[in-house]
């Protein structure tokens, strides 16, 4: 690779699990990134000797360290909802651009082969949930071939892979996994539902999504294809990302009478990055958020380009 | 033994056997009769709780919010109760049922998971709601440790943990060691809620009421997921023959039983082959009808289905899972066959 091909300086904020594979992430698949900062809040923190320990600068003097630091364009927050609020306010009075992985919601939802286009100017964006990341590209899939009435998720995800923040907050998971839906996915309603499996080893994340178009005439073979192009467009990010058997085509009693139903069952395996690879709940969320970044950091420097050369001509 | 207060469930539990197709006039006679019956709490919602109606686990014939106003119009004496599951139902829900006349939430969680049910106990409390935690499938747990959950869940404002057999999967040793575990751990009130998927739900309760237990569940004509729950009545001859009937009419109950659920059930909860099954492989009980219209479809063995969801560890609320070892199972098959 050219080493001198320009990079944006981004910094990862949040010393955690999060933090940490994010960090790995970054670290092995660059692209127009360069990591430079990772800040957390407890100097004993583990996050930070790992940092260190790849030669990567640690403070932990939280977003500060961030705002005292101008060559920082990136900021990814994987802190916690109630952090991000503060977070965001200080990242945008800065002007660097936040790409949030908490639950706060600052900015709009992203999910990178859905809509990330249409946020490229956005000062935050939010990523939604594991959930959501998971199970939205389908429900687009399937919206975009056939409107979707009613769009339902089920995510089991091993205990050992839910933290204290999803524990504590789980209406939320279930709240915004919905909405999630609806926005970017295109459902008229969707539902989410969350269950925590303590087996042990410990169970890779799952996901099933059953489908309500809103019309019982749909054309099959158009809807498996235009799955199975998102499900390729999502493994250009996260590869351990996959459909356990083709889309099922059944029929159900709804409350509006018999209707056709569309079934996935989704199964993610983690990269390993750093977190085991049966959280693919946290891996999702992190490649989704190593995604995101990269397509800003593209976008920065092709603007920082076009500058450049409108001033030399 | 301590008179022990019964909640009557068949609107919850029972919903399953009914496939959520409870009607209001359906609810409206049943909670006349129990409420006359002299049963202290009656339990109306989704079988999976509130917001449970879903492609997932069935969608509900009436909204549950209209089921429960109905149950507190008709109700005089008795207290109207929902269940609800953090990851299904939302505190959202749970705001709603109370303005729909609920006093009782129960708050149920895998019973490993206690600690995903802080903020819905935090919520009930703050708004004056009687809050019982429920820790399911706890046959897959030692006594001890579900005492630490049961724990979490008082720490977090409980009035009362239940001990949830939801696979049937337990013998009457199994929950008295659990209620005894909890009865010494915490200081709130202790529950026991059976299946009959191994014929020993009766047995359980009373063996749970011997180990001191405070609260126990029932089913008029044992109507519940599985092989059905331990029926109210059954339960209300066995406790005024032991001398600790809280208030219970016998006589009104068998009467509520025969001629006014039996006639609504589609089939006798009975611990027939499959149910068995459920219970020996320890196996969430309302996997059962899911099971067999996914066997009959792919021209699988229910038994076969179940057992291997048990050998998976799946648990509550997990019905997808039925889903995908089906897909498995007949691929698997039609692999076999070709070769």
């Amino acid at each position: 690779m050219d080493t001198f091909q320009p990079k944006v300086k981004v910094a990862i904020l949040g010393s955690g699990n999060i933090g940490s594979d994010l960090m790995y992430k970054i670290l092995r698949q660059p692209g127009h990134m360069e990591l430079t900062l990772l800040a957390g809040i407890e100097p004993q923190s583990e996050g930070l000797t790992r940092a260190r320990n790849v030669g990567i600068r640690a403070s932990h003097d939280g977003i500060q360290a961030i705002l005292d630091d101008p060559t920082i364009q990136i900021v990814f927050d994987a802190t916690s909802a109630y952090a991000h609020v503060r977070h965001a306010k200080a990242l945008r009075d800065a002007g660097r651009i936040a790409i949030d992985l908490t639950p706060a919601a600052r900015g709009p939802y992203v999910v990178p082969p859905v809509n990330l286009g249409a946020h490229l100017d956005a000062p935050n964006v939010n990523l939604i949930t594991c959930g959501g990341q998971a199970t939205i590209p389908l429900v687009h899939a399937v919206n975009r071939v056939t409107p979707v009435e009613y769009a339902e998720m089920v995510s089991t995800i091993a205990s050992k892979s839910a933290g204290p923040g999803t524990r504590q907050n789980i209406d939320e998971f279930t709240f915004t996994t919905a909405r999630g839906m609806e926005v970017i996915g295109g459902a008229t309603r969707g539902k989410a539902i969350i269950i925590l499996n303590p087996a042990d080893p410990p169970i890779l994340m799952r996901n099933t999504i059953y489908l309500l178009p809103a019309a019982n005439e749909v054309d099959e073979t158009e809807i498996v294809e235009s799955v199975e192009q998102m499900v390729a467009a999502v493994q250009e990010y996260v590869p351990g990302y996959r459909l356990k058997n083709a889309p099922v085509f059944d029929y159900r009693d709804t409350p509006t009478g018999k209707r056709l139903m569309i079934a996935m069952l989704l199964e993610v395996t983690g990269a390993g990055d750093y977190l085991p690879e049966y959280a693919g709940n946290l891996d999702i969320m992190t490649s989704a958020a190593r995604q995101v970044g990269e397509v800003f950091a593209k976008k920065l420097l092709e603007t920082r380009d076009r500058r450049l050369s409108f001033r030399t001509a | 033994m301590t008179r022990p207060r019964l909640t009557d469930t068949t609107l919850r539990d029972g919903s399953h056997a009914m496939q959520h197709q409870f009607t209001r006039e359906q609810v409206r006679e049943v909670v006349r009769a129990l409420d006359d019956a002299g049963v202290a709490v009656l339990e109306v919602t989704h079988g999976d709780g509130l917001a449970g109606s879903s492609i997932q686990y069935g969608f509900s014939r009436e909204n549950e919010m209209d089921l429960i106003e109905t149950a507190r119009e008709t109700a005089q004496h008795a207290k109207i109760a929902a269940l609800m599951i953090p990851g299904i139902g939302t505190r959202a829900e749970i705001k709603e049922a109370i303005a729909r006349g609920i006093q009782v939430v129960r708050i149920a969680t895998q019973c490993t998971e206690a600690d995903i049910s802080q903020q819905h106990f935090g919520m009930a409390k703050e708004m004056g709601l009687e809050a019982v935690g429920f820790l399911m499938m706890a046959h897959m747990r030692e006594p001890e440790f579900l005492a630490e959950q049961a724990r979490l869940m008082e720490a977090y404002g409980a009035d009362c943990v239940y001990i949830v057999d939801s696979a049937g999967a337990m013998l009457p040793h199994d929950a008295a060691a659990r209620v005894r575990a909890l009865k010494s751990a915490l200081k709130i009130q202790v529950g026991y809620h059976a299946h009959n998927n191994l014929g020993s739900a009766i047995g359980n309760t009373l063996a749970a009421l011997d180990a001191g237990a405070d609260q126990i569940d029932g089913t008029l004509r044992g109507l519940g997921a599985g092989a059905g729950n331990a029926p109210t009545e059954l339960l209300a001859a066995a406790l005024d023959k032991l001398g600790i009937n809280p208030g219970l009419n016998v006589f009104a109950l068998l009467d509520a039983a025969e001629f006014i659920v039996a006639p609504m059930m589609p089939f006798q909860p009975f611990p027939d082959r499959d149910s068995i099954a459920l219970g020996y492989a320890g196996v969430y009980s309302t996997f059962l009808l899911h099971a067999k219209r996914l066997g009959k479809q792919y021209n699988i063995d229910p038994l076969e289905i179940l057992v291997e969801l048990g050998r998976r560890k799946t648990v509550a609320g997990q019905e997808d899972w039925i889903l995908d070892v089906t897909l498995e199972l007949a691929n698997q098959h039609s692999g076999q066959n070709q070769t």
